[in-house]
């Protein structure tokens, strides 16, 4: 993965928490507009690395560009321009659908009006539960409307932390028209996932972790078996 | 941005007004059962009002202000205004201004429960509500800060009174004097003083907190 204009230029980014390293100097080069699949086994950092690279997390060693922007020193810049969907929803369980999405849109200072984000509601299939408390949501209503929190972000590189998770058939297709749809807006996408044959068709490009290093990179559509989930199924290095 | 936070924190205490009712009966139970130590001398118990108020917001100030922060971490929500980015600052006097009001009400509502339980009221009602609202402040801004601090440990709801009494003393002692002098009388005029003291104990701790809170929620 090369390029001039990187939308994510890491070089060897490692984390541990407490003595176990979750990220080894992981280094990474994503041209501006490329579609990412992150995948690996349970636990090989792929949520280590998303969260360092949209700063939710600091690297212990190593260094990284988002956005042009140096994770380190210009954390507000690569939050301004990074949208991430985590494992955790980011919602306040108390508000509505409608009311978390206004909460965001007014610290972003876009328009907070019922009518601007009714329309967000509306493409995630939560417009009839917009006045609803999150706490009244299962898993996947939250997650669609994380999604609809990042669709609002409108981020330059959009991290998806396995986006697929918890959603039903019809969320899986809102997700693939969510790729296509940041795909054709030239945003930069990394997304963590497991299920392969879709990042396959979807992403541009692939890379695998093995406990916090990367073993193979290359083009989505090369990725060699099971994606990480078996080590040995990668071959050598392709990094 | 601070008005944004404002807003949001206004809007989880609306959500949450439940549980302020429940701080209130907690402050009323601590306000009686203080009565109870004093015994039934009405001059004792008038002398006393003014600490006995205070120690009652104080006790109900942690359990306000350490749920205040259980909205943040659910899900993350407080990290997730952080990527935004909502600026820390922002976030911190959005919740400490939304964390005094709610106090300056509970305070507010506390005395006429003192009123009846010591016979000790004032005419002076509108220095009475400029000092619980000094004293709410000196409680909310550092109060904030270590909620924030605190939510994210194991035994946070033990921890925060921990840390939070000891700082608070000269904001408490500031308030009880002040409103001592409103209930029971102020022939030397040293109201003004104690009521400066606690401004300017207010504007240390709005000041500080708000600097420092950005290191505190951030990893």
């Amino acid at each position: 993965m090369g390029g001039l204009a990187l939308a994510v230029d890491a070089s060897g980014l490692s984390r541990r928490y407490g003595r176990r390293w979750a990220l080894v100097d992981v280094s990474l080069r994503v041209p501006a507009g490329t579609v990412v699949m992150v995948t690996g086994r349970n636990g090989s950092g792929k949520s280590t690395l998303l969260r360092v690279l949209a700063t939710a997390i600091r690297a212990d060693r190593g260094t990284a560009r988002v956005a042009g922007y140096d994770i380190r020193s210009a954390a507000h810049e690569v939050r301004r321009m990074t949208a991430l969907l985590a494992h955790h929803s980011h919602l306040y369980e108390a508000l509505s659908a409608l009311q978390n999405l206004q909460v965001a849109a007014r610290f972003l200072g876009r328009d907070a009006g019922r009518s601007a984000l009714l329309p967000l509601l509306e493409e995630t299939g939560l417009a009839d539960r917009a006045e609803d408390p999150v706490s009244t949501f299962s898993a996947g209503m939250r997650r669609r409307l994380s999604l609809a929190r990042v669709l609002l972000q409108e981020g330059s590189v959009v991290l998806l932390d396995e986006p697929y998770g918890q959603l039903d058939p019809p969320g899986f297709r809102l997700v693939d028209g969510l790729l296509t749809r940041l795909r054709a807006q030239g945003a930069t996408v990394l997304m963590a996932t497991h299920l392969l044959e879709r990042g396959r068709a979807l992403c541009d490009e692939a890379i695998a972790l093995e406990e916090g290093r990367l073993v193979w990179a290359g083009r989505a559509r090369d990725l060699p078996g099971d994606g990480g989930a078996d080590p040995s199924s990668l071959g050598a290095a392709g990094a | 941005m601070v008005l944004a936070a404002l807003r949001k924190d206004f809007l989880l205490h609306w959500r949450a007004r439940a549980r302020l009712a429940a701080i209130f009966g907690f402050g009323s139970t601590a306000l009686l059962l203080f009565s109870f130590a004093i015994g039934p001398s009405a001059e004792a118990l008038r002398q006393h009002a003014a600490g006995f108020l205070w120690l009652a917001l104080l006790l109900s100030s942690t359990l306000a202000l350490a749920e205040s922060f259980e909205s943040e971490m659910q899900d993350r929500a407080l990290e997730g205004l952080l990527l935004l980015p909502a600026p820390p600052r922002a976030v911190y006097y959005g919740k400490a201004l939304a964390n005094c009001a709610q106090l300056t009400l509970l305070g507010v509502a506390l005395v006429p429960v003192m009123v009846v339980l010591y016979d000790a009221g004032t005419s002076r009602l509108p220095g009475l509500l400029g000092v619980i609202l000094l004293g709410s402040a000196g409680l909310s801004a550092p109060g904030t800060l270590y909620a924030a601090m605190t939510s994210q440990a194991k035994a946070g709801q033990t921890l925060l009174p921990l840390l939070l009494f000891p700082l608070v003393v000269p904001v408490l002692l500031s308030a009880v004097k002040a409103t001592s002098l409103l209930i029971l009388g102020d022939p030397m005029g040293q109201l003004g003083s104690w009521a400066l003291l606690l401004g300017a104990f207010d504007l240390i701790h709005w000041s500080l907190c708000g600097l420092l809170f950005g290191r505190v929620v951030e990893e």
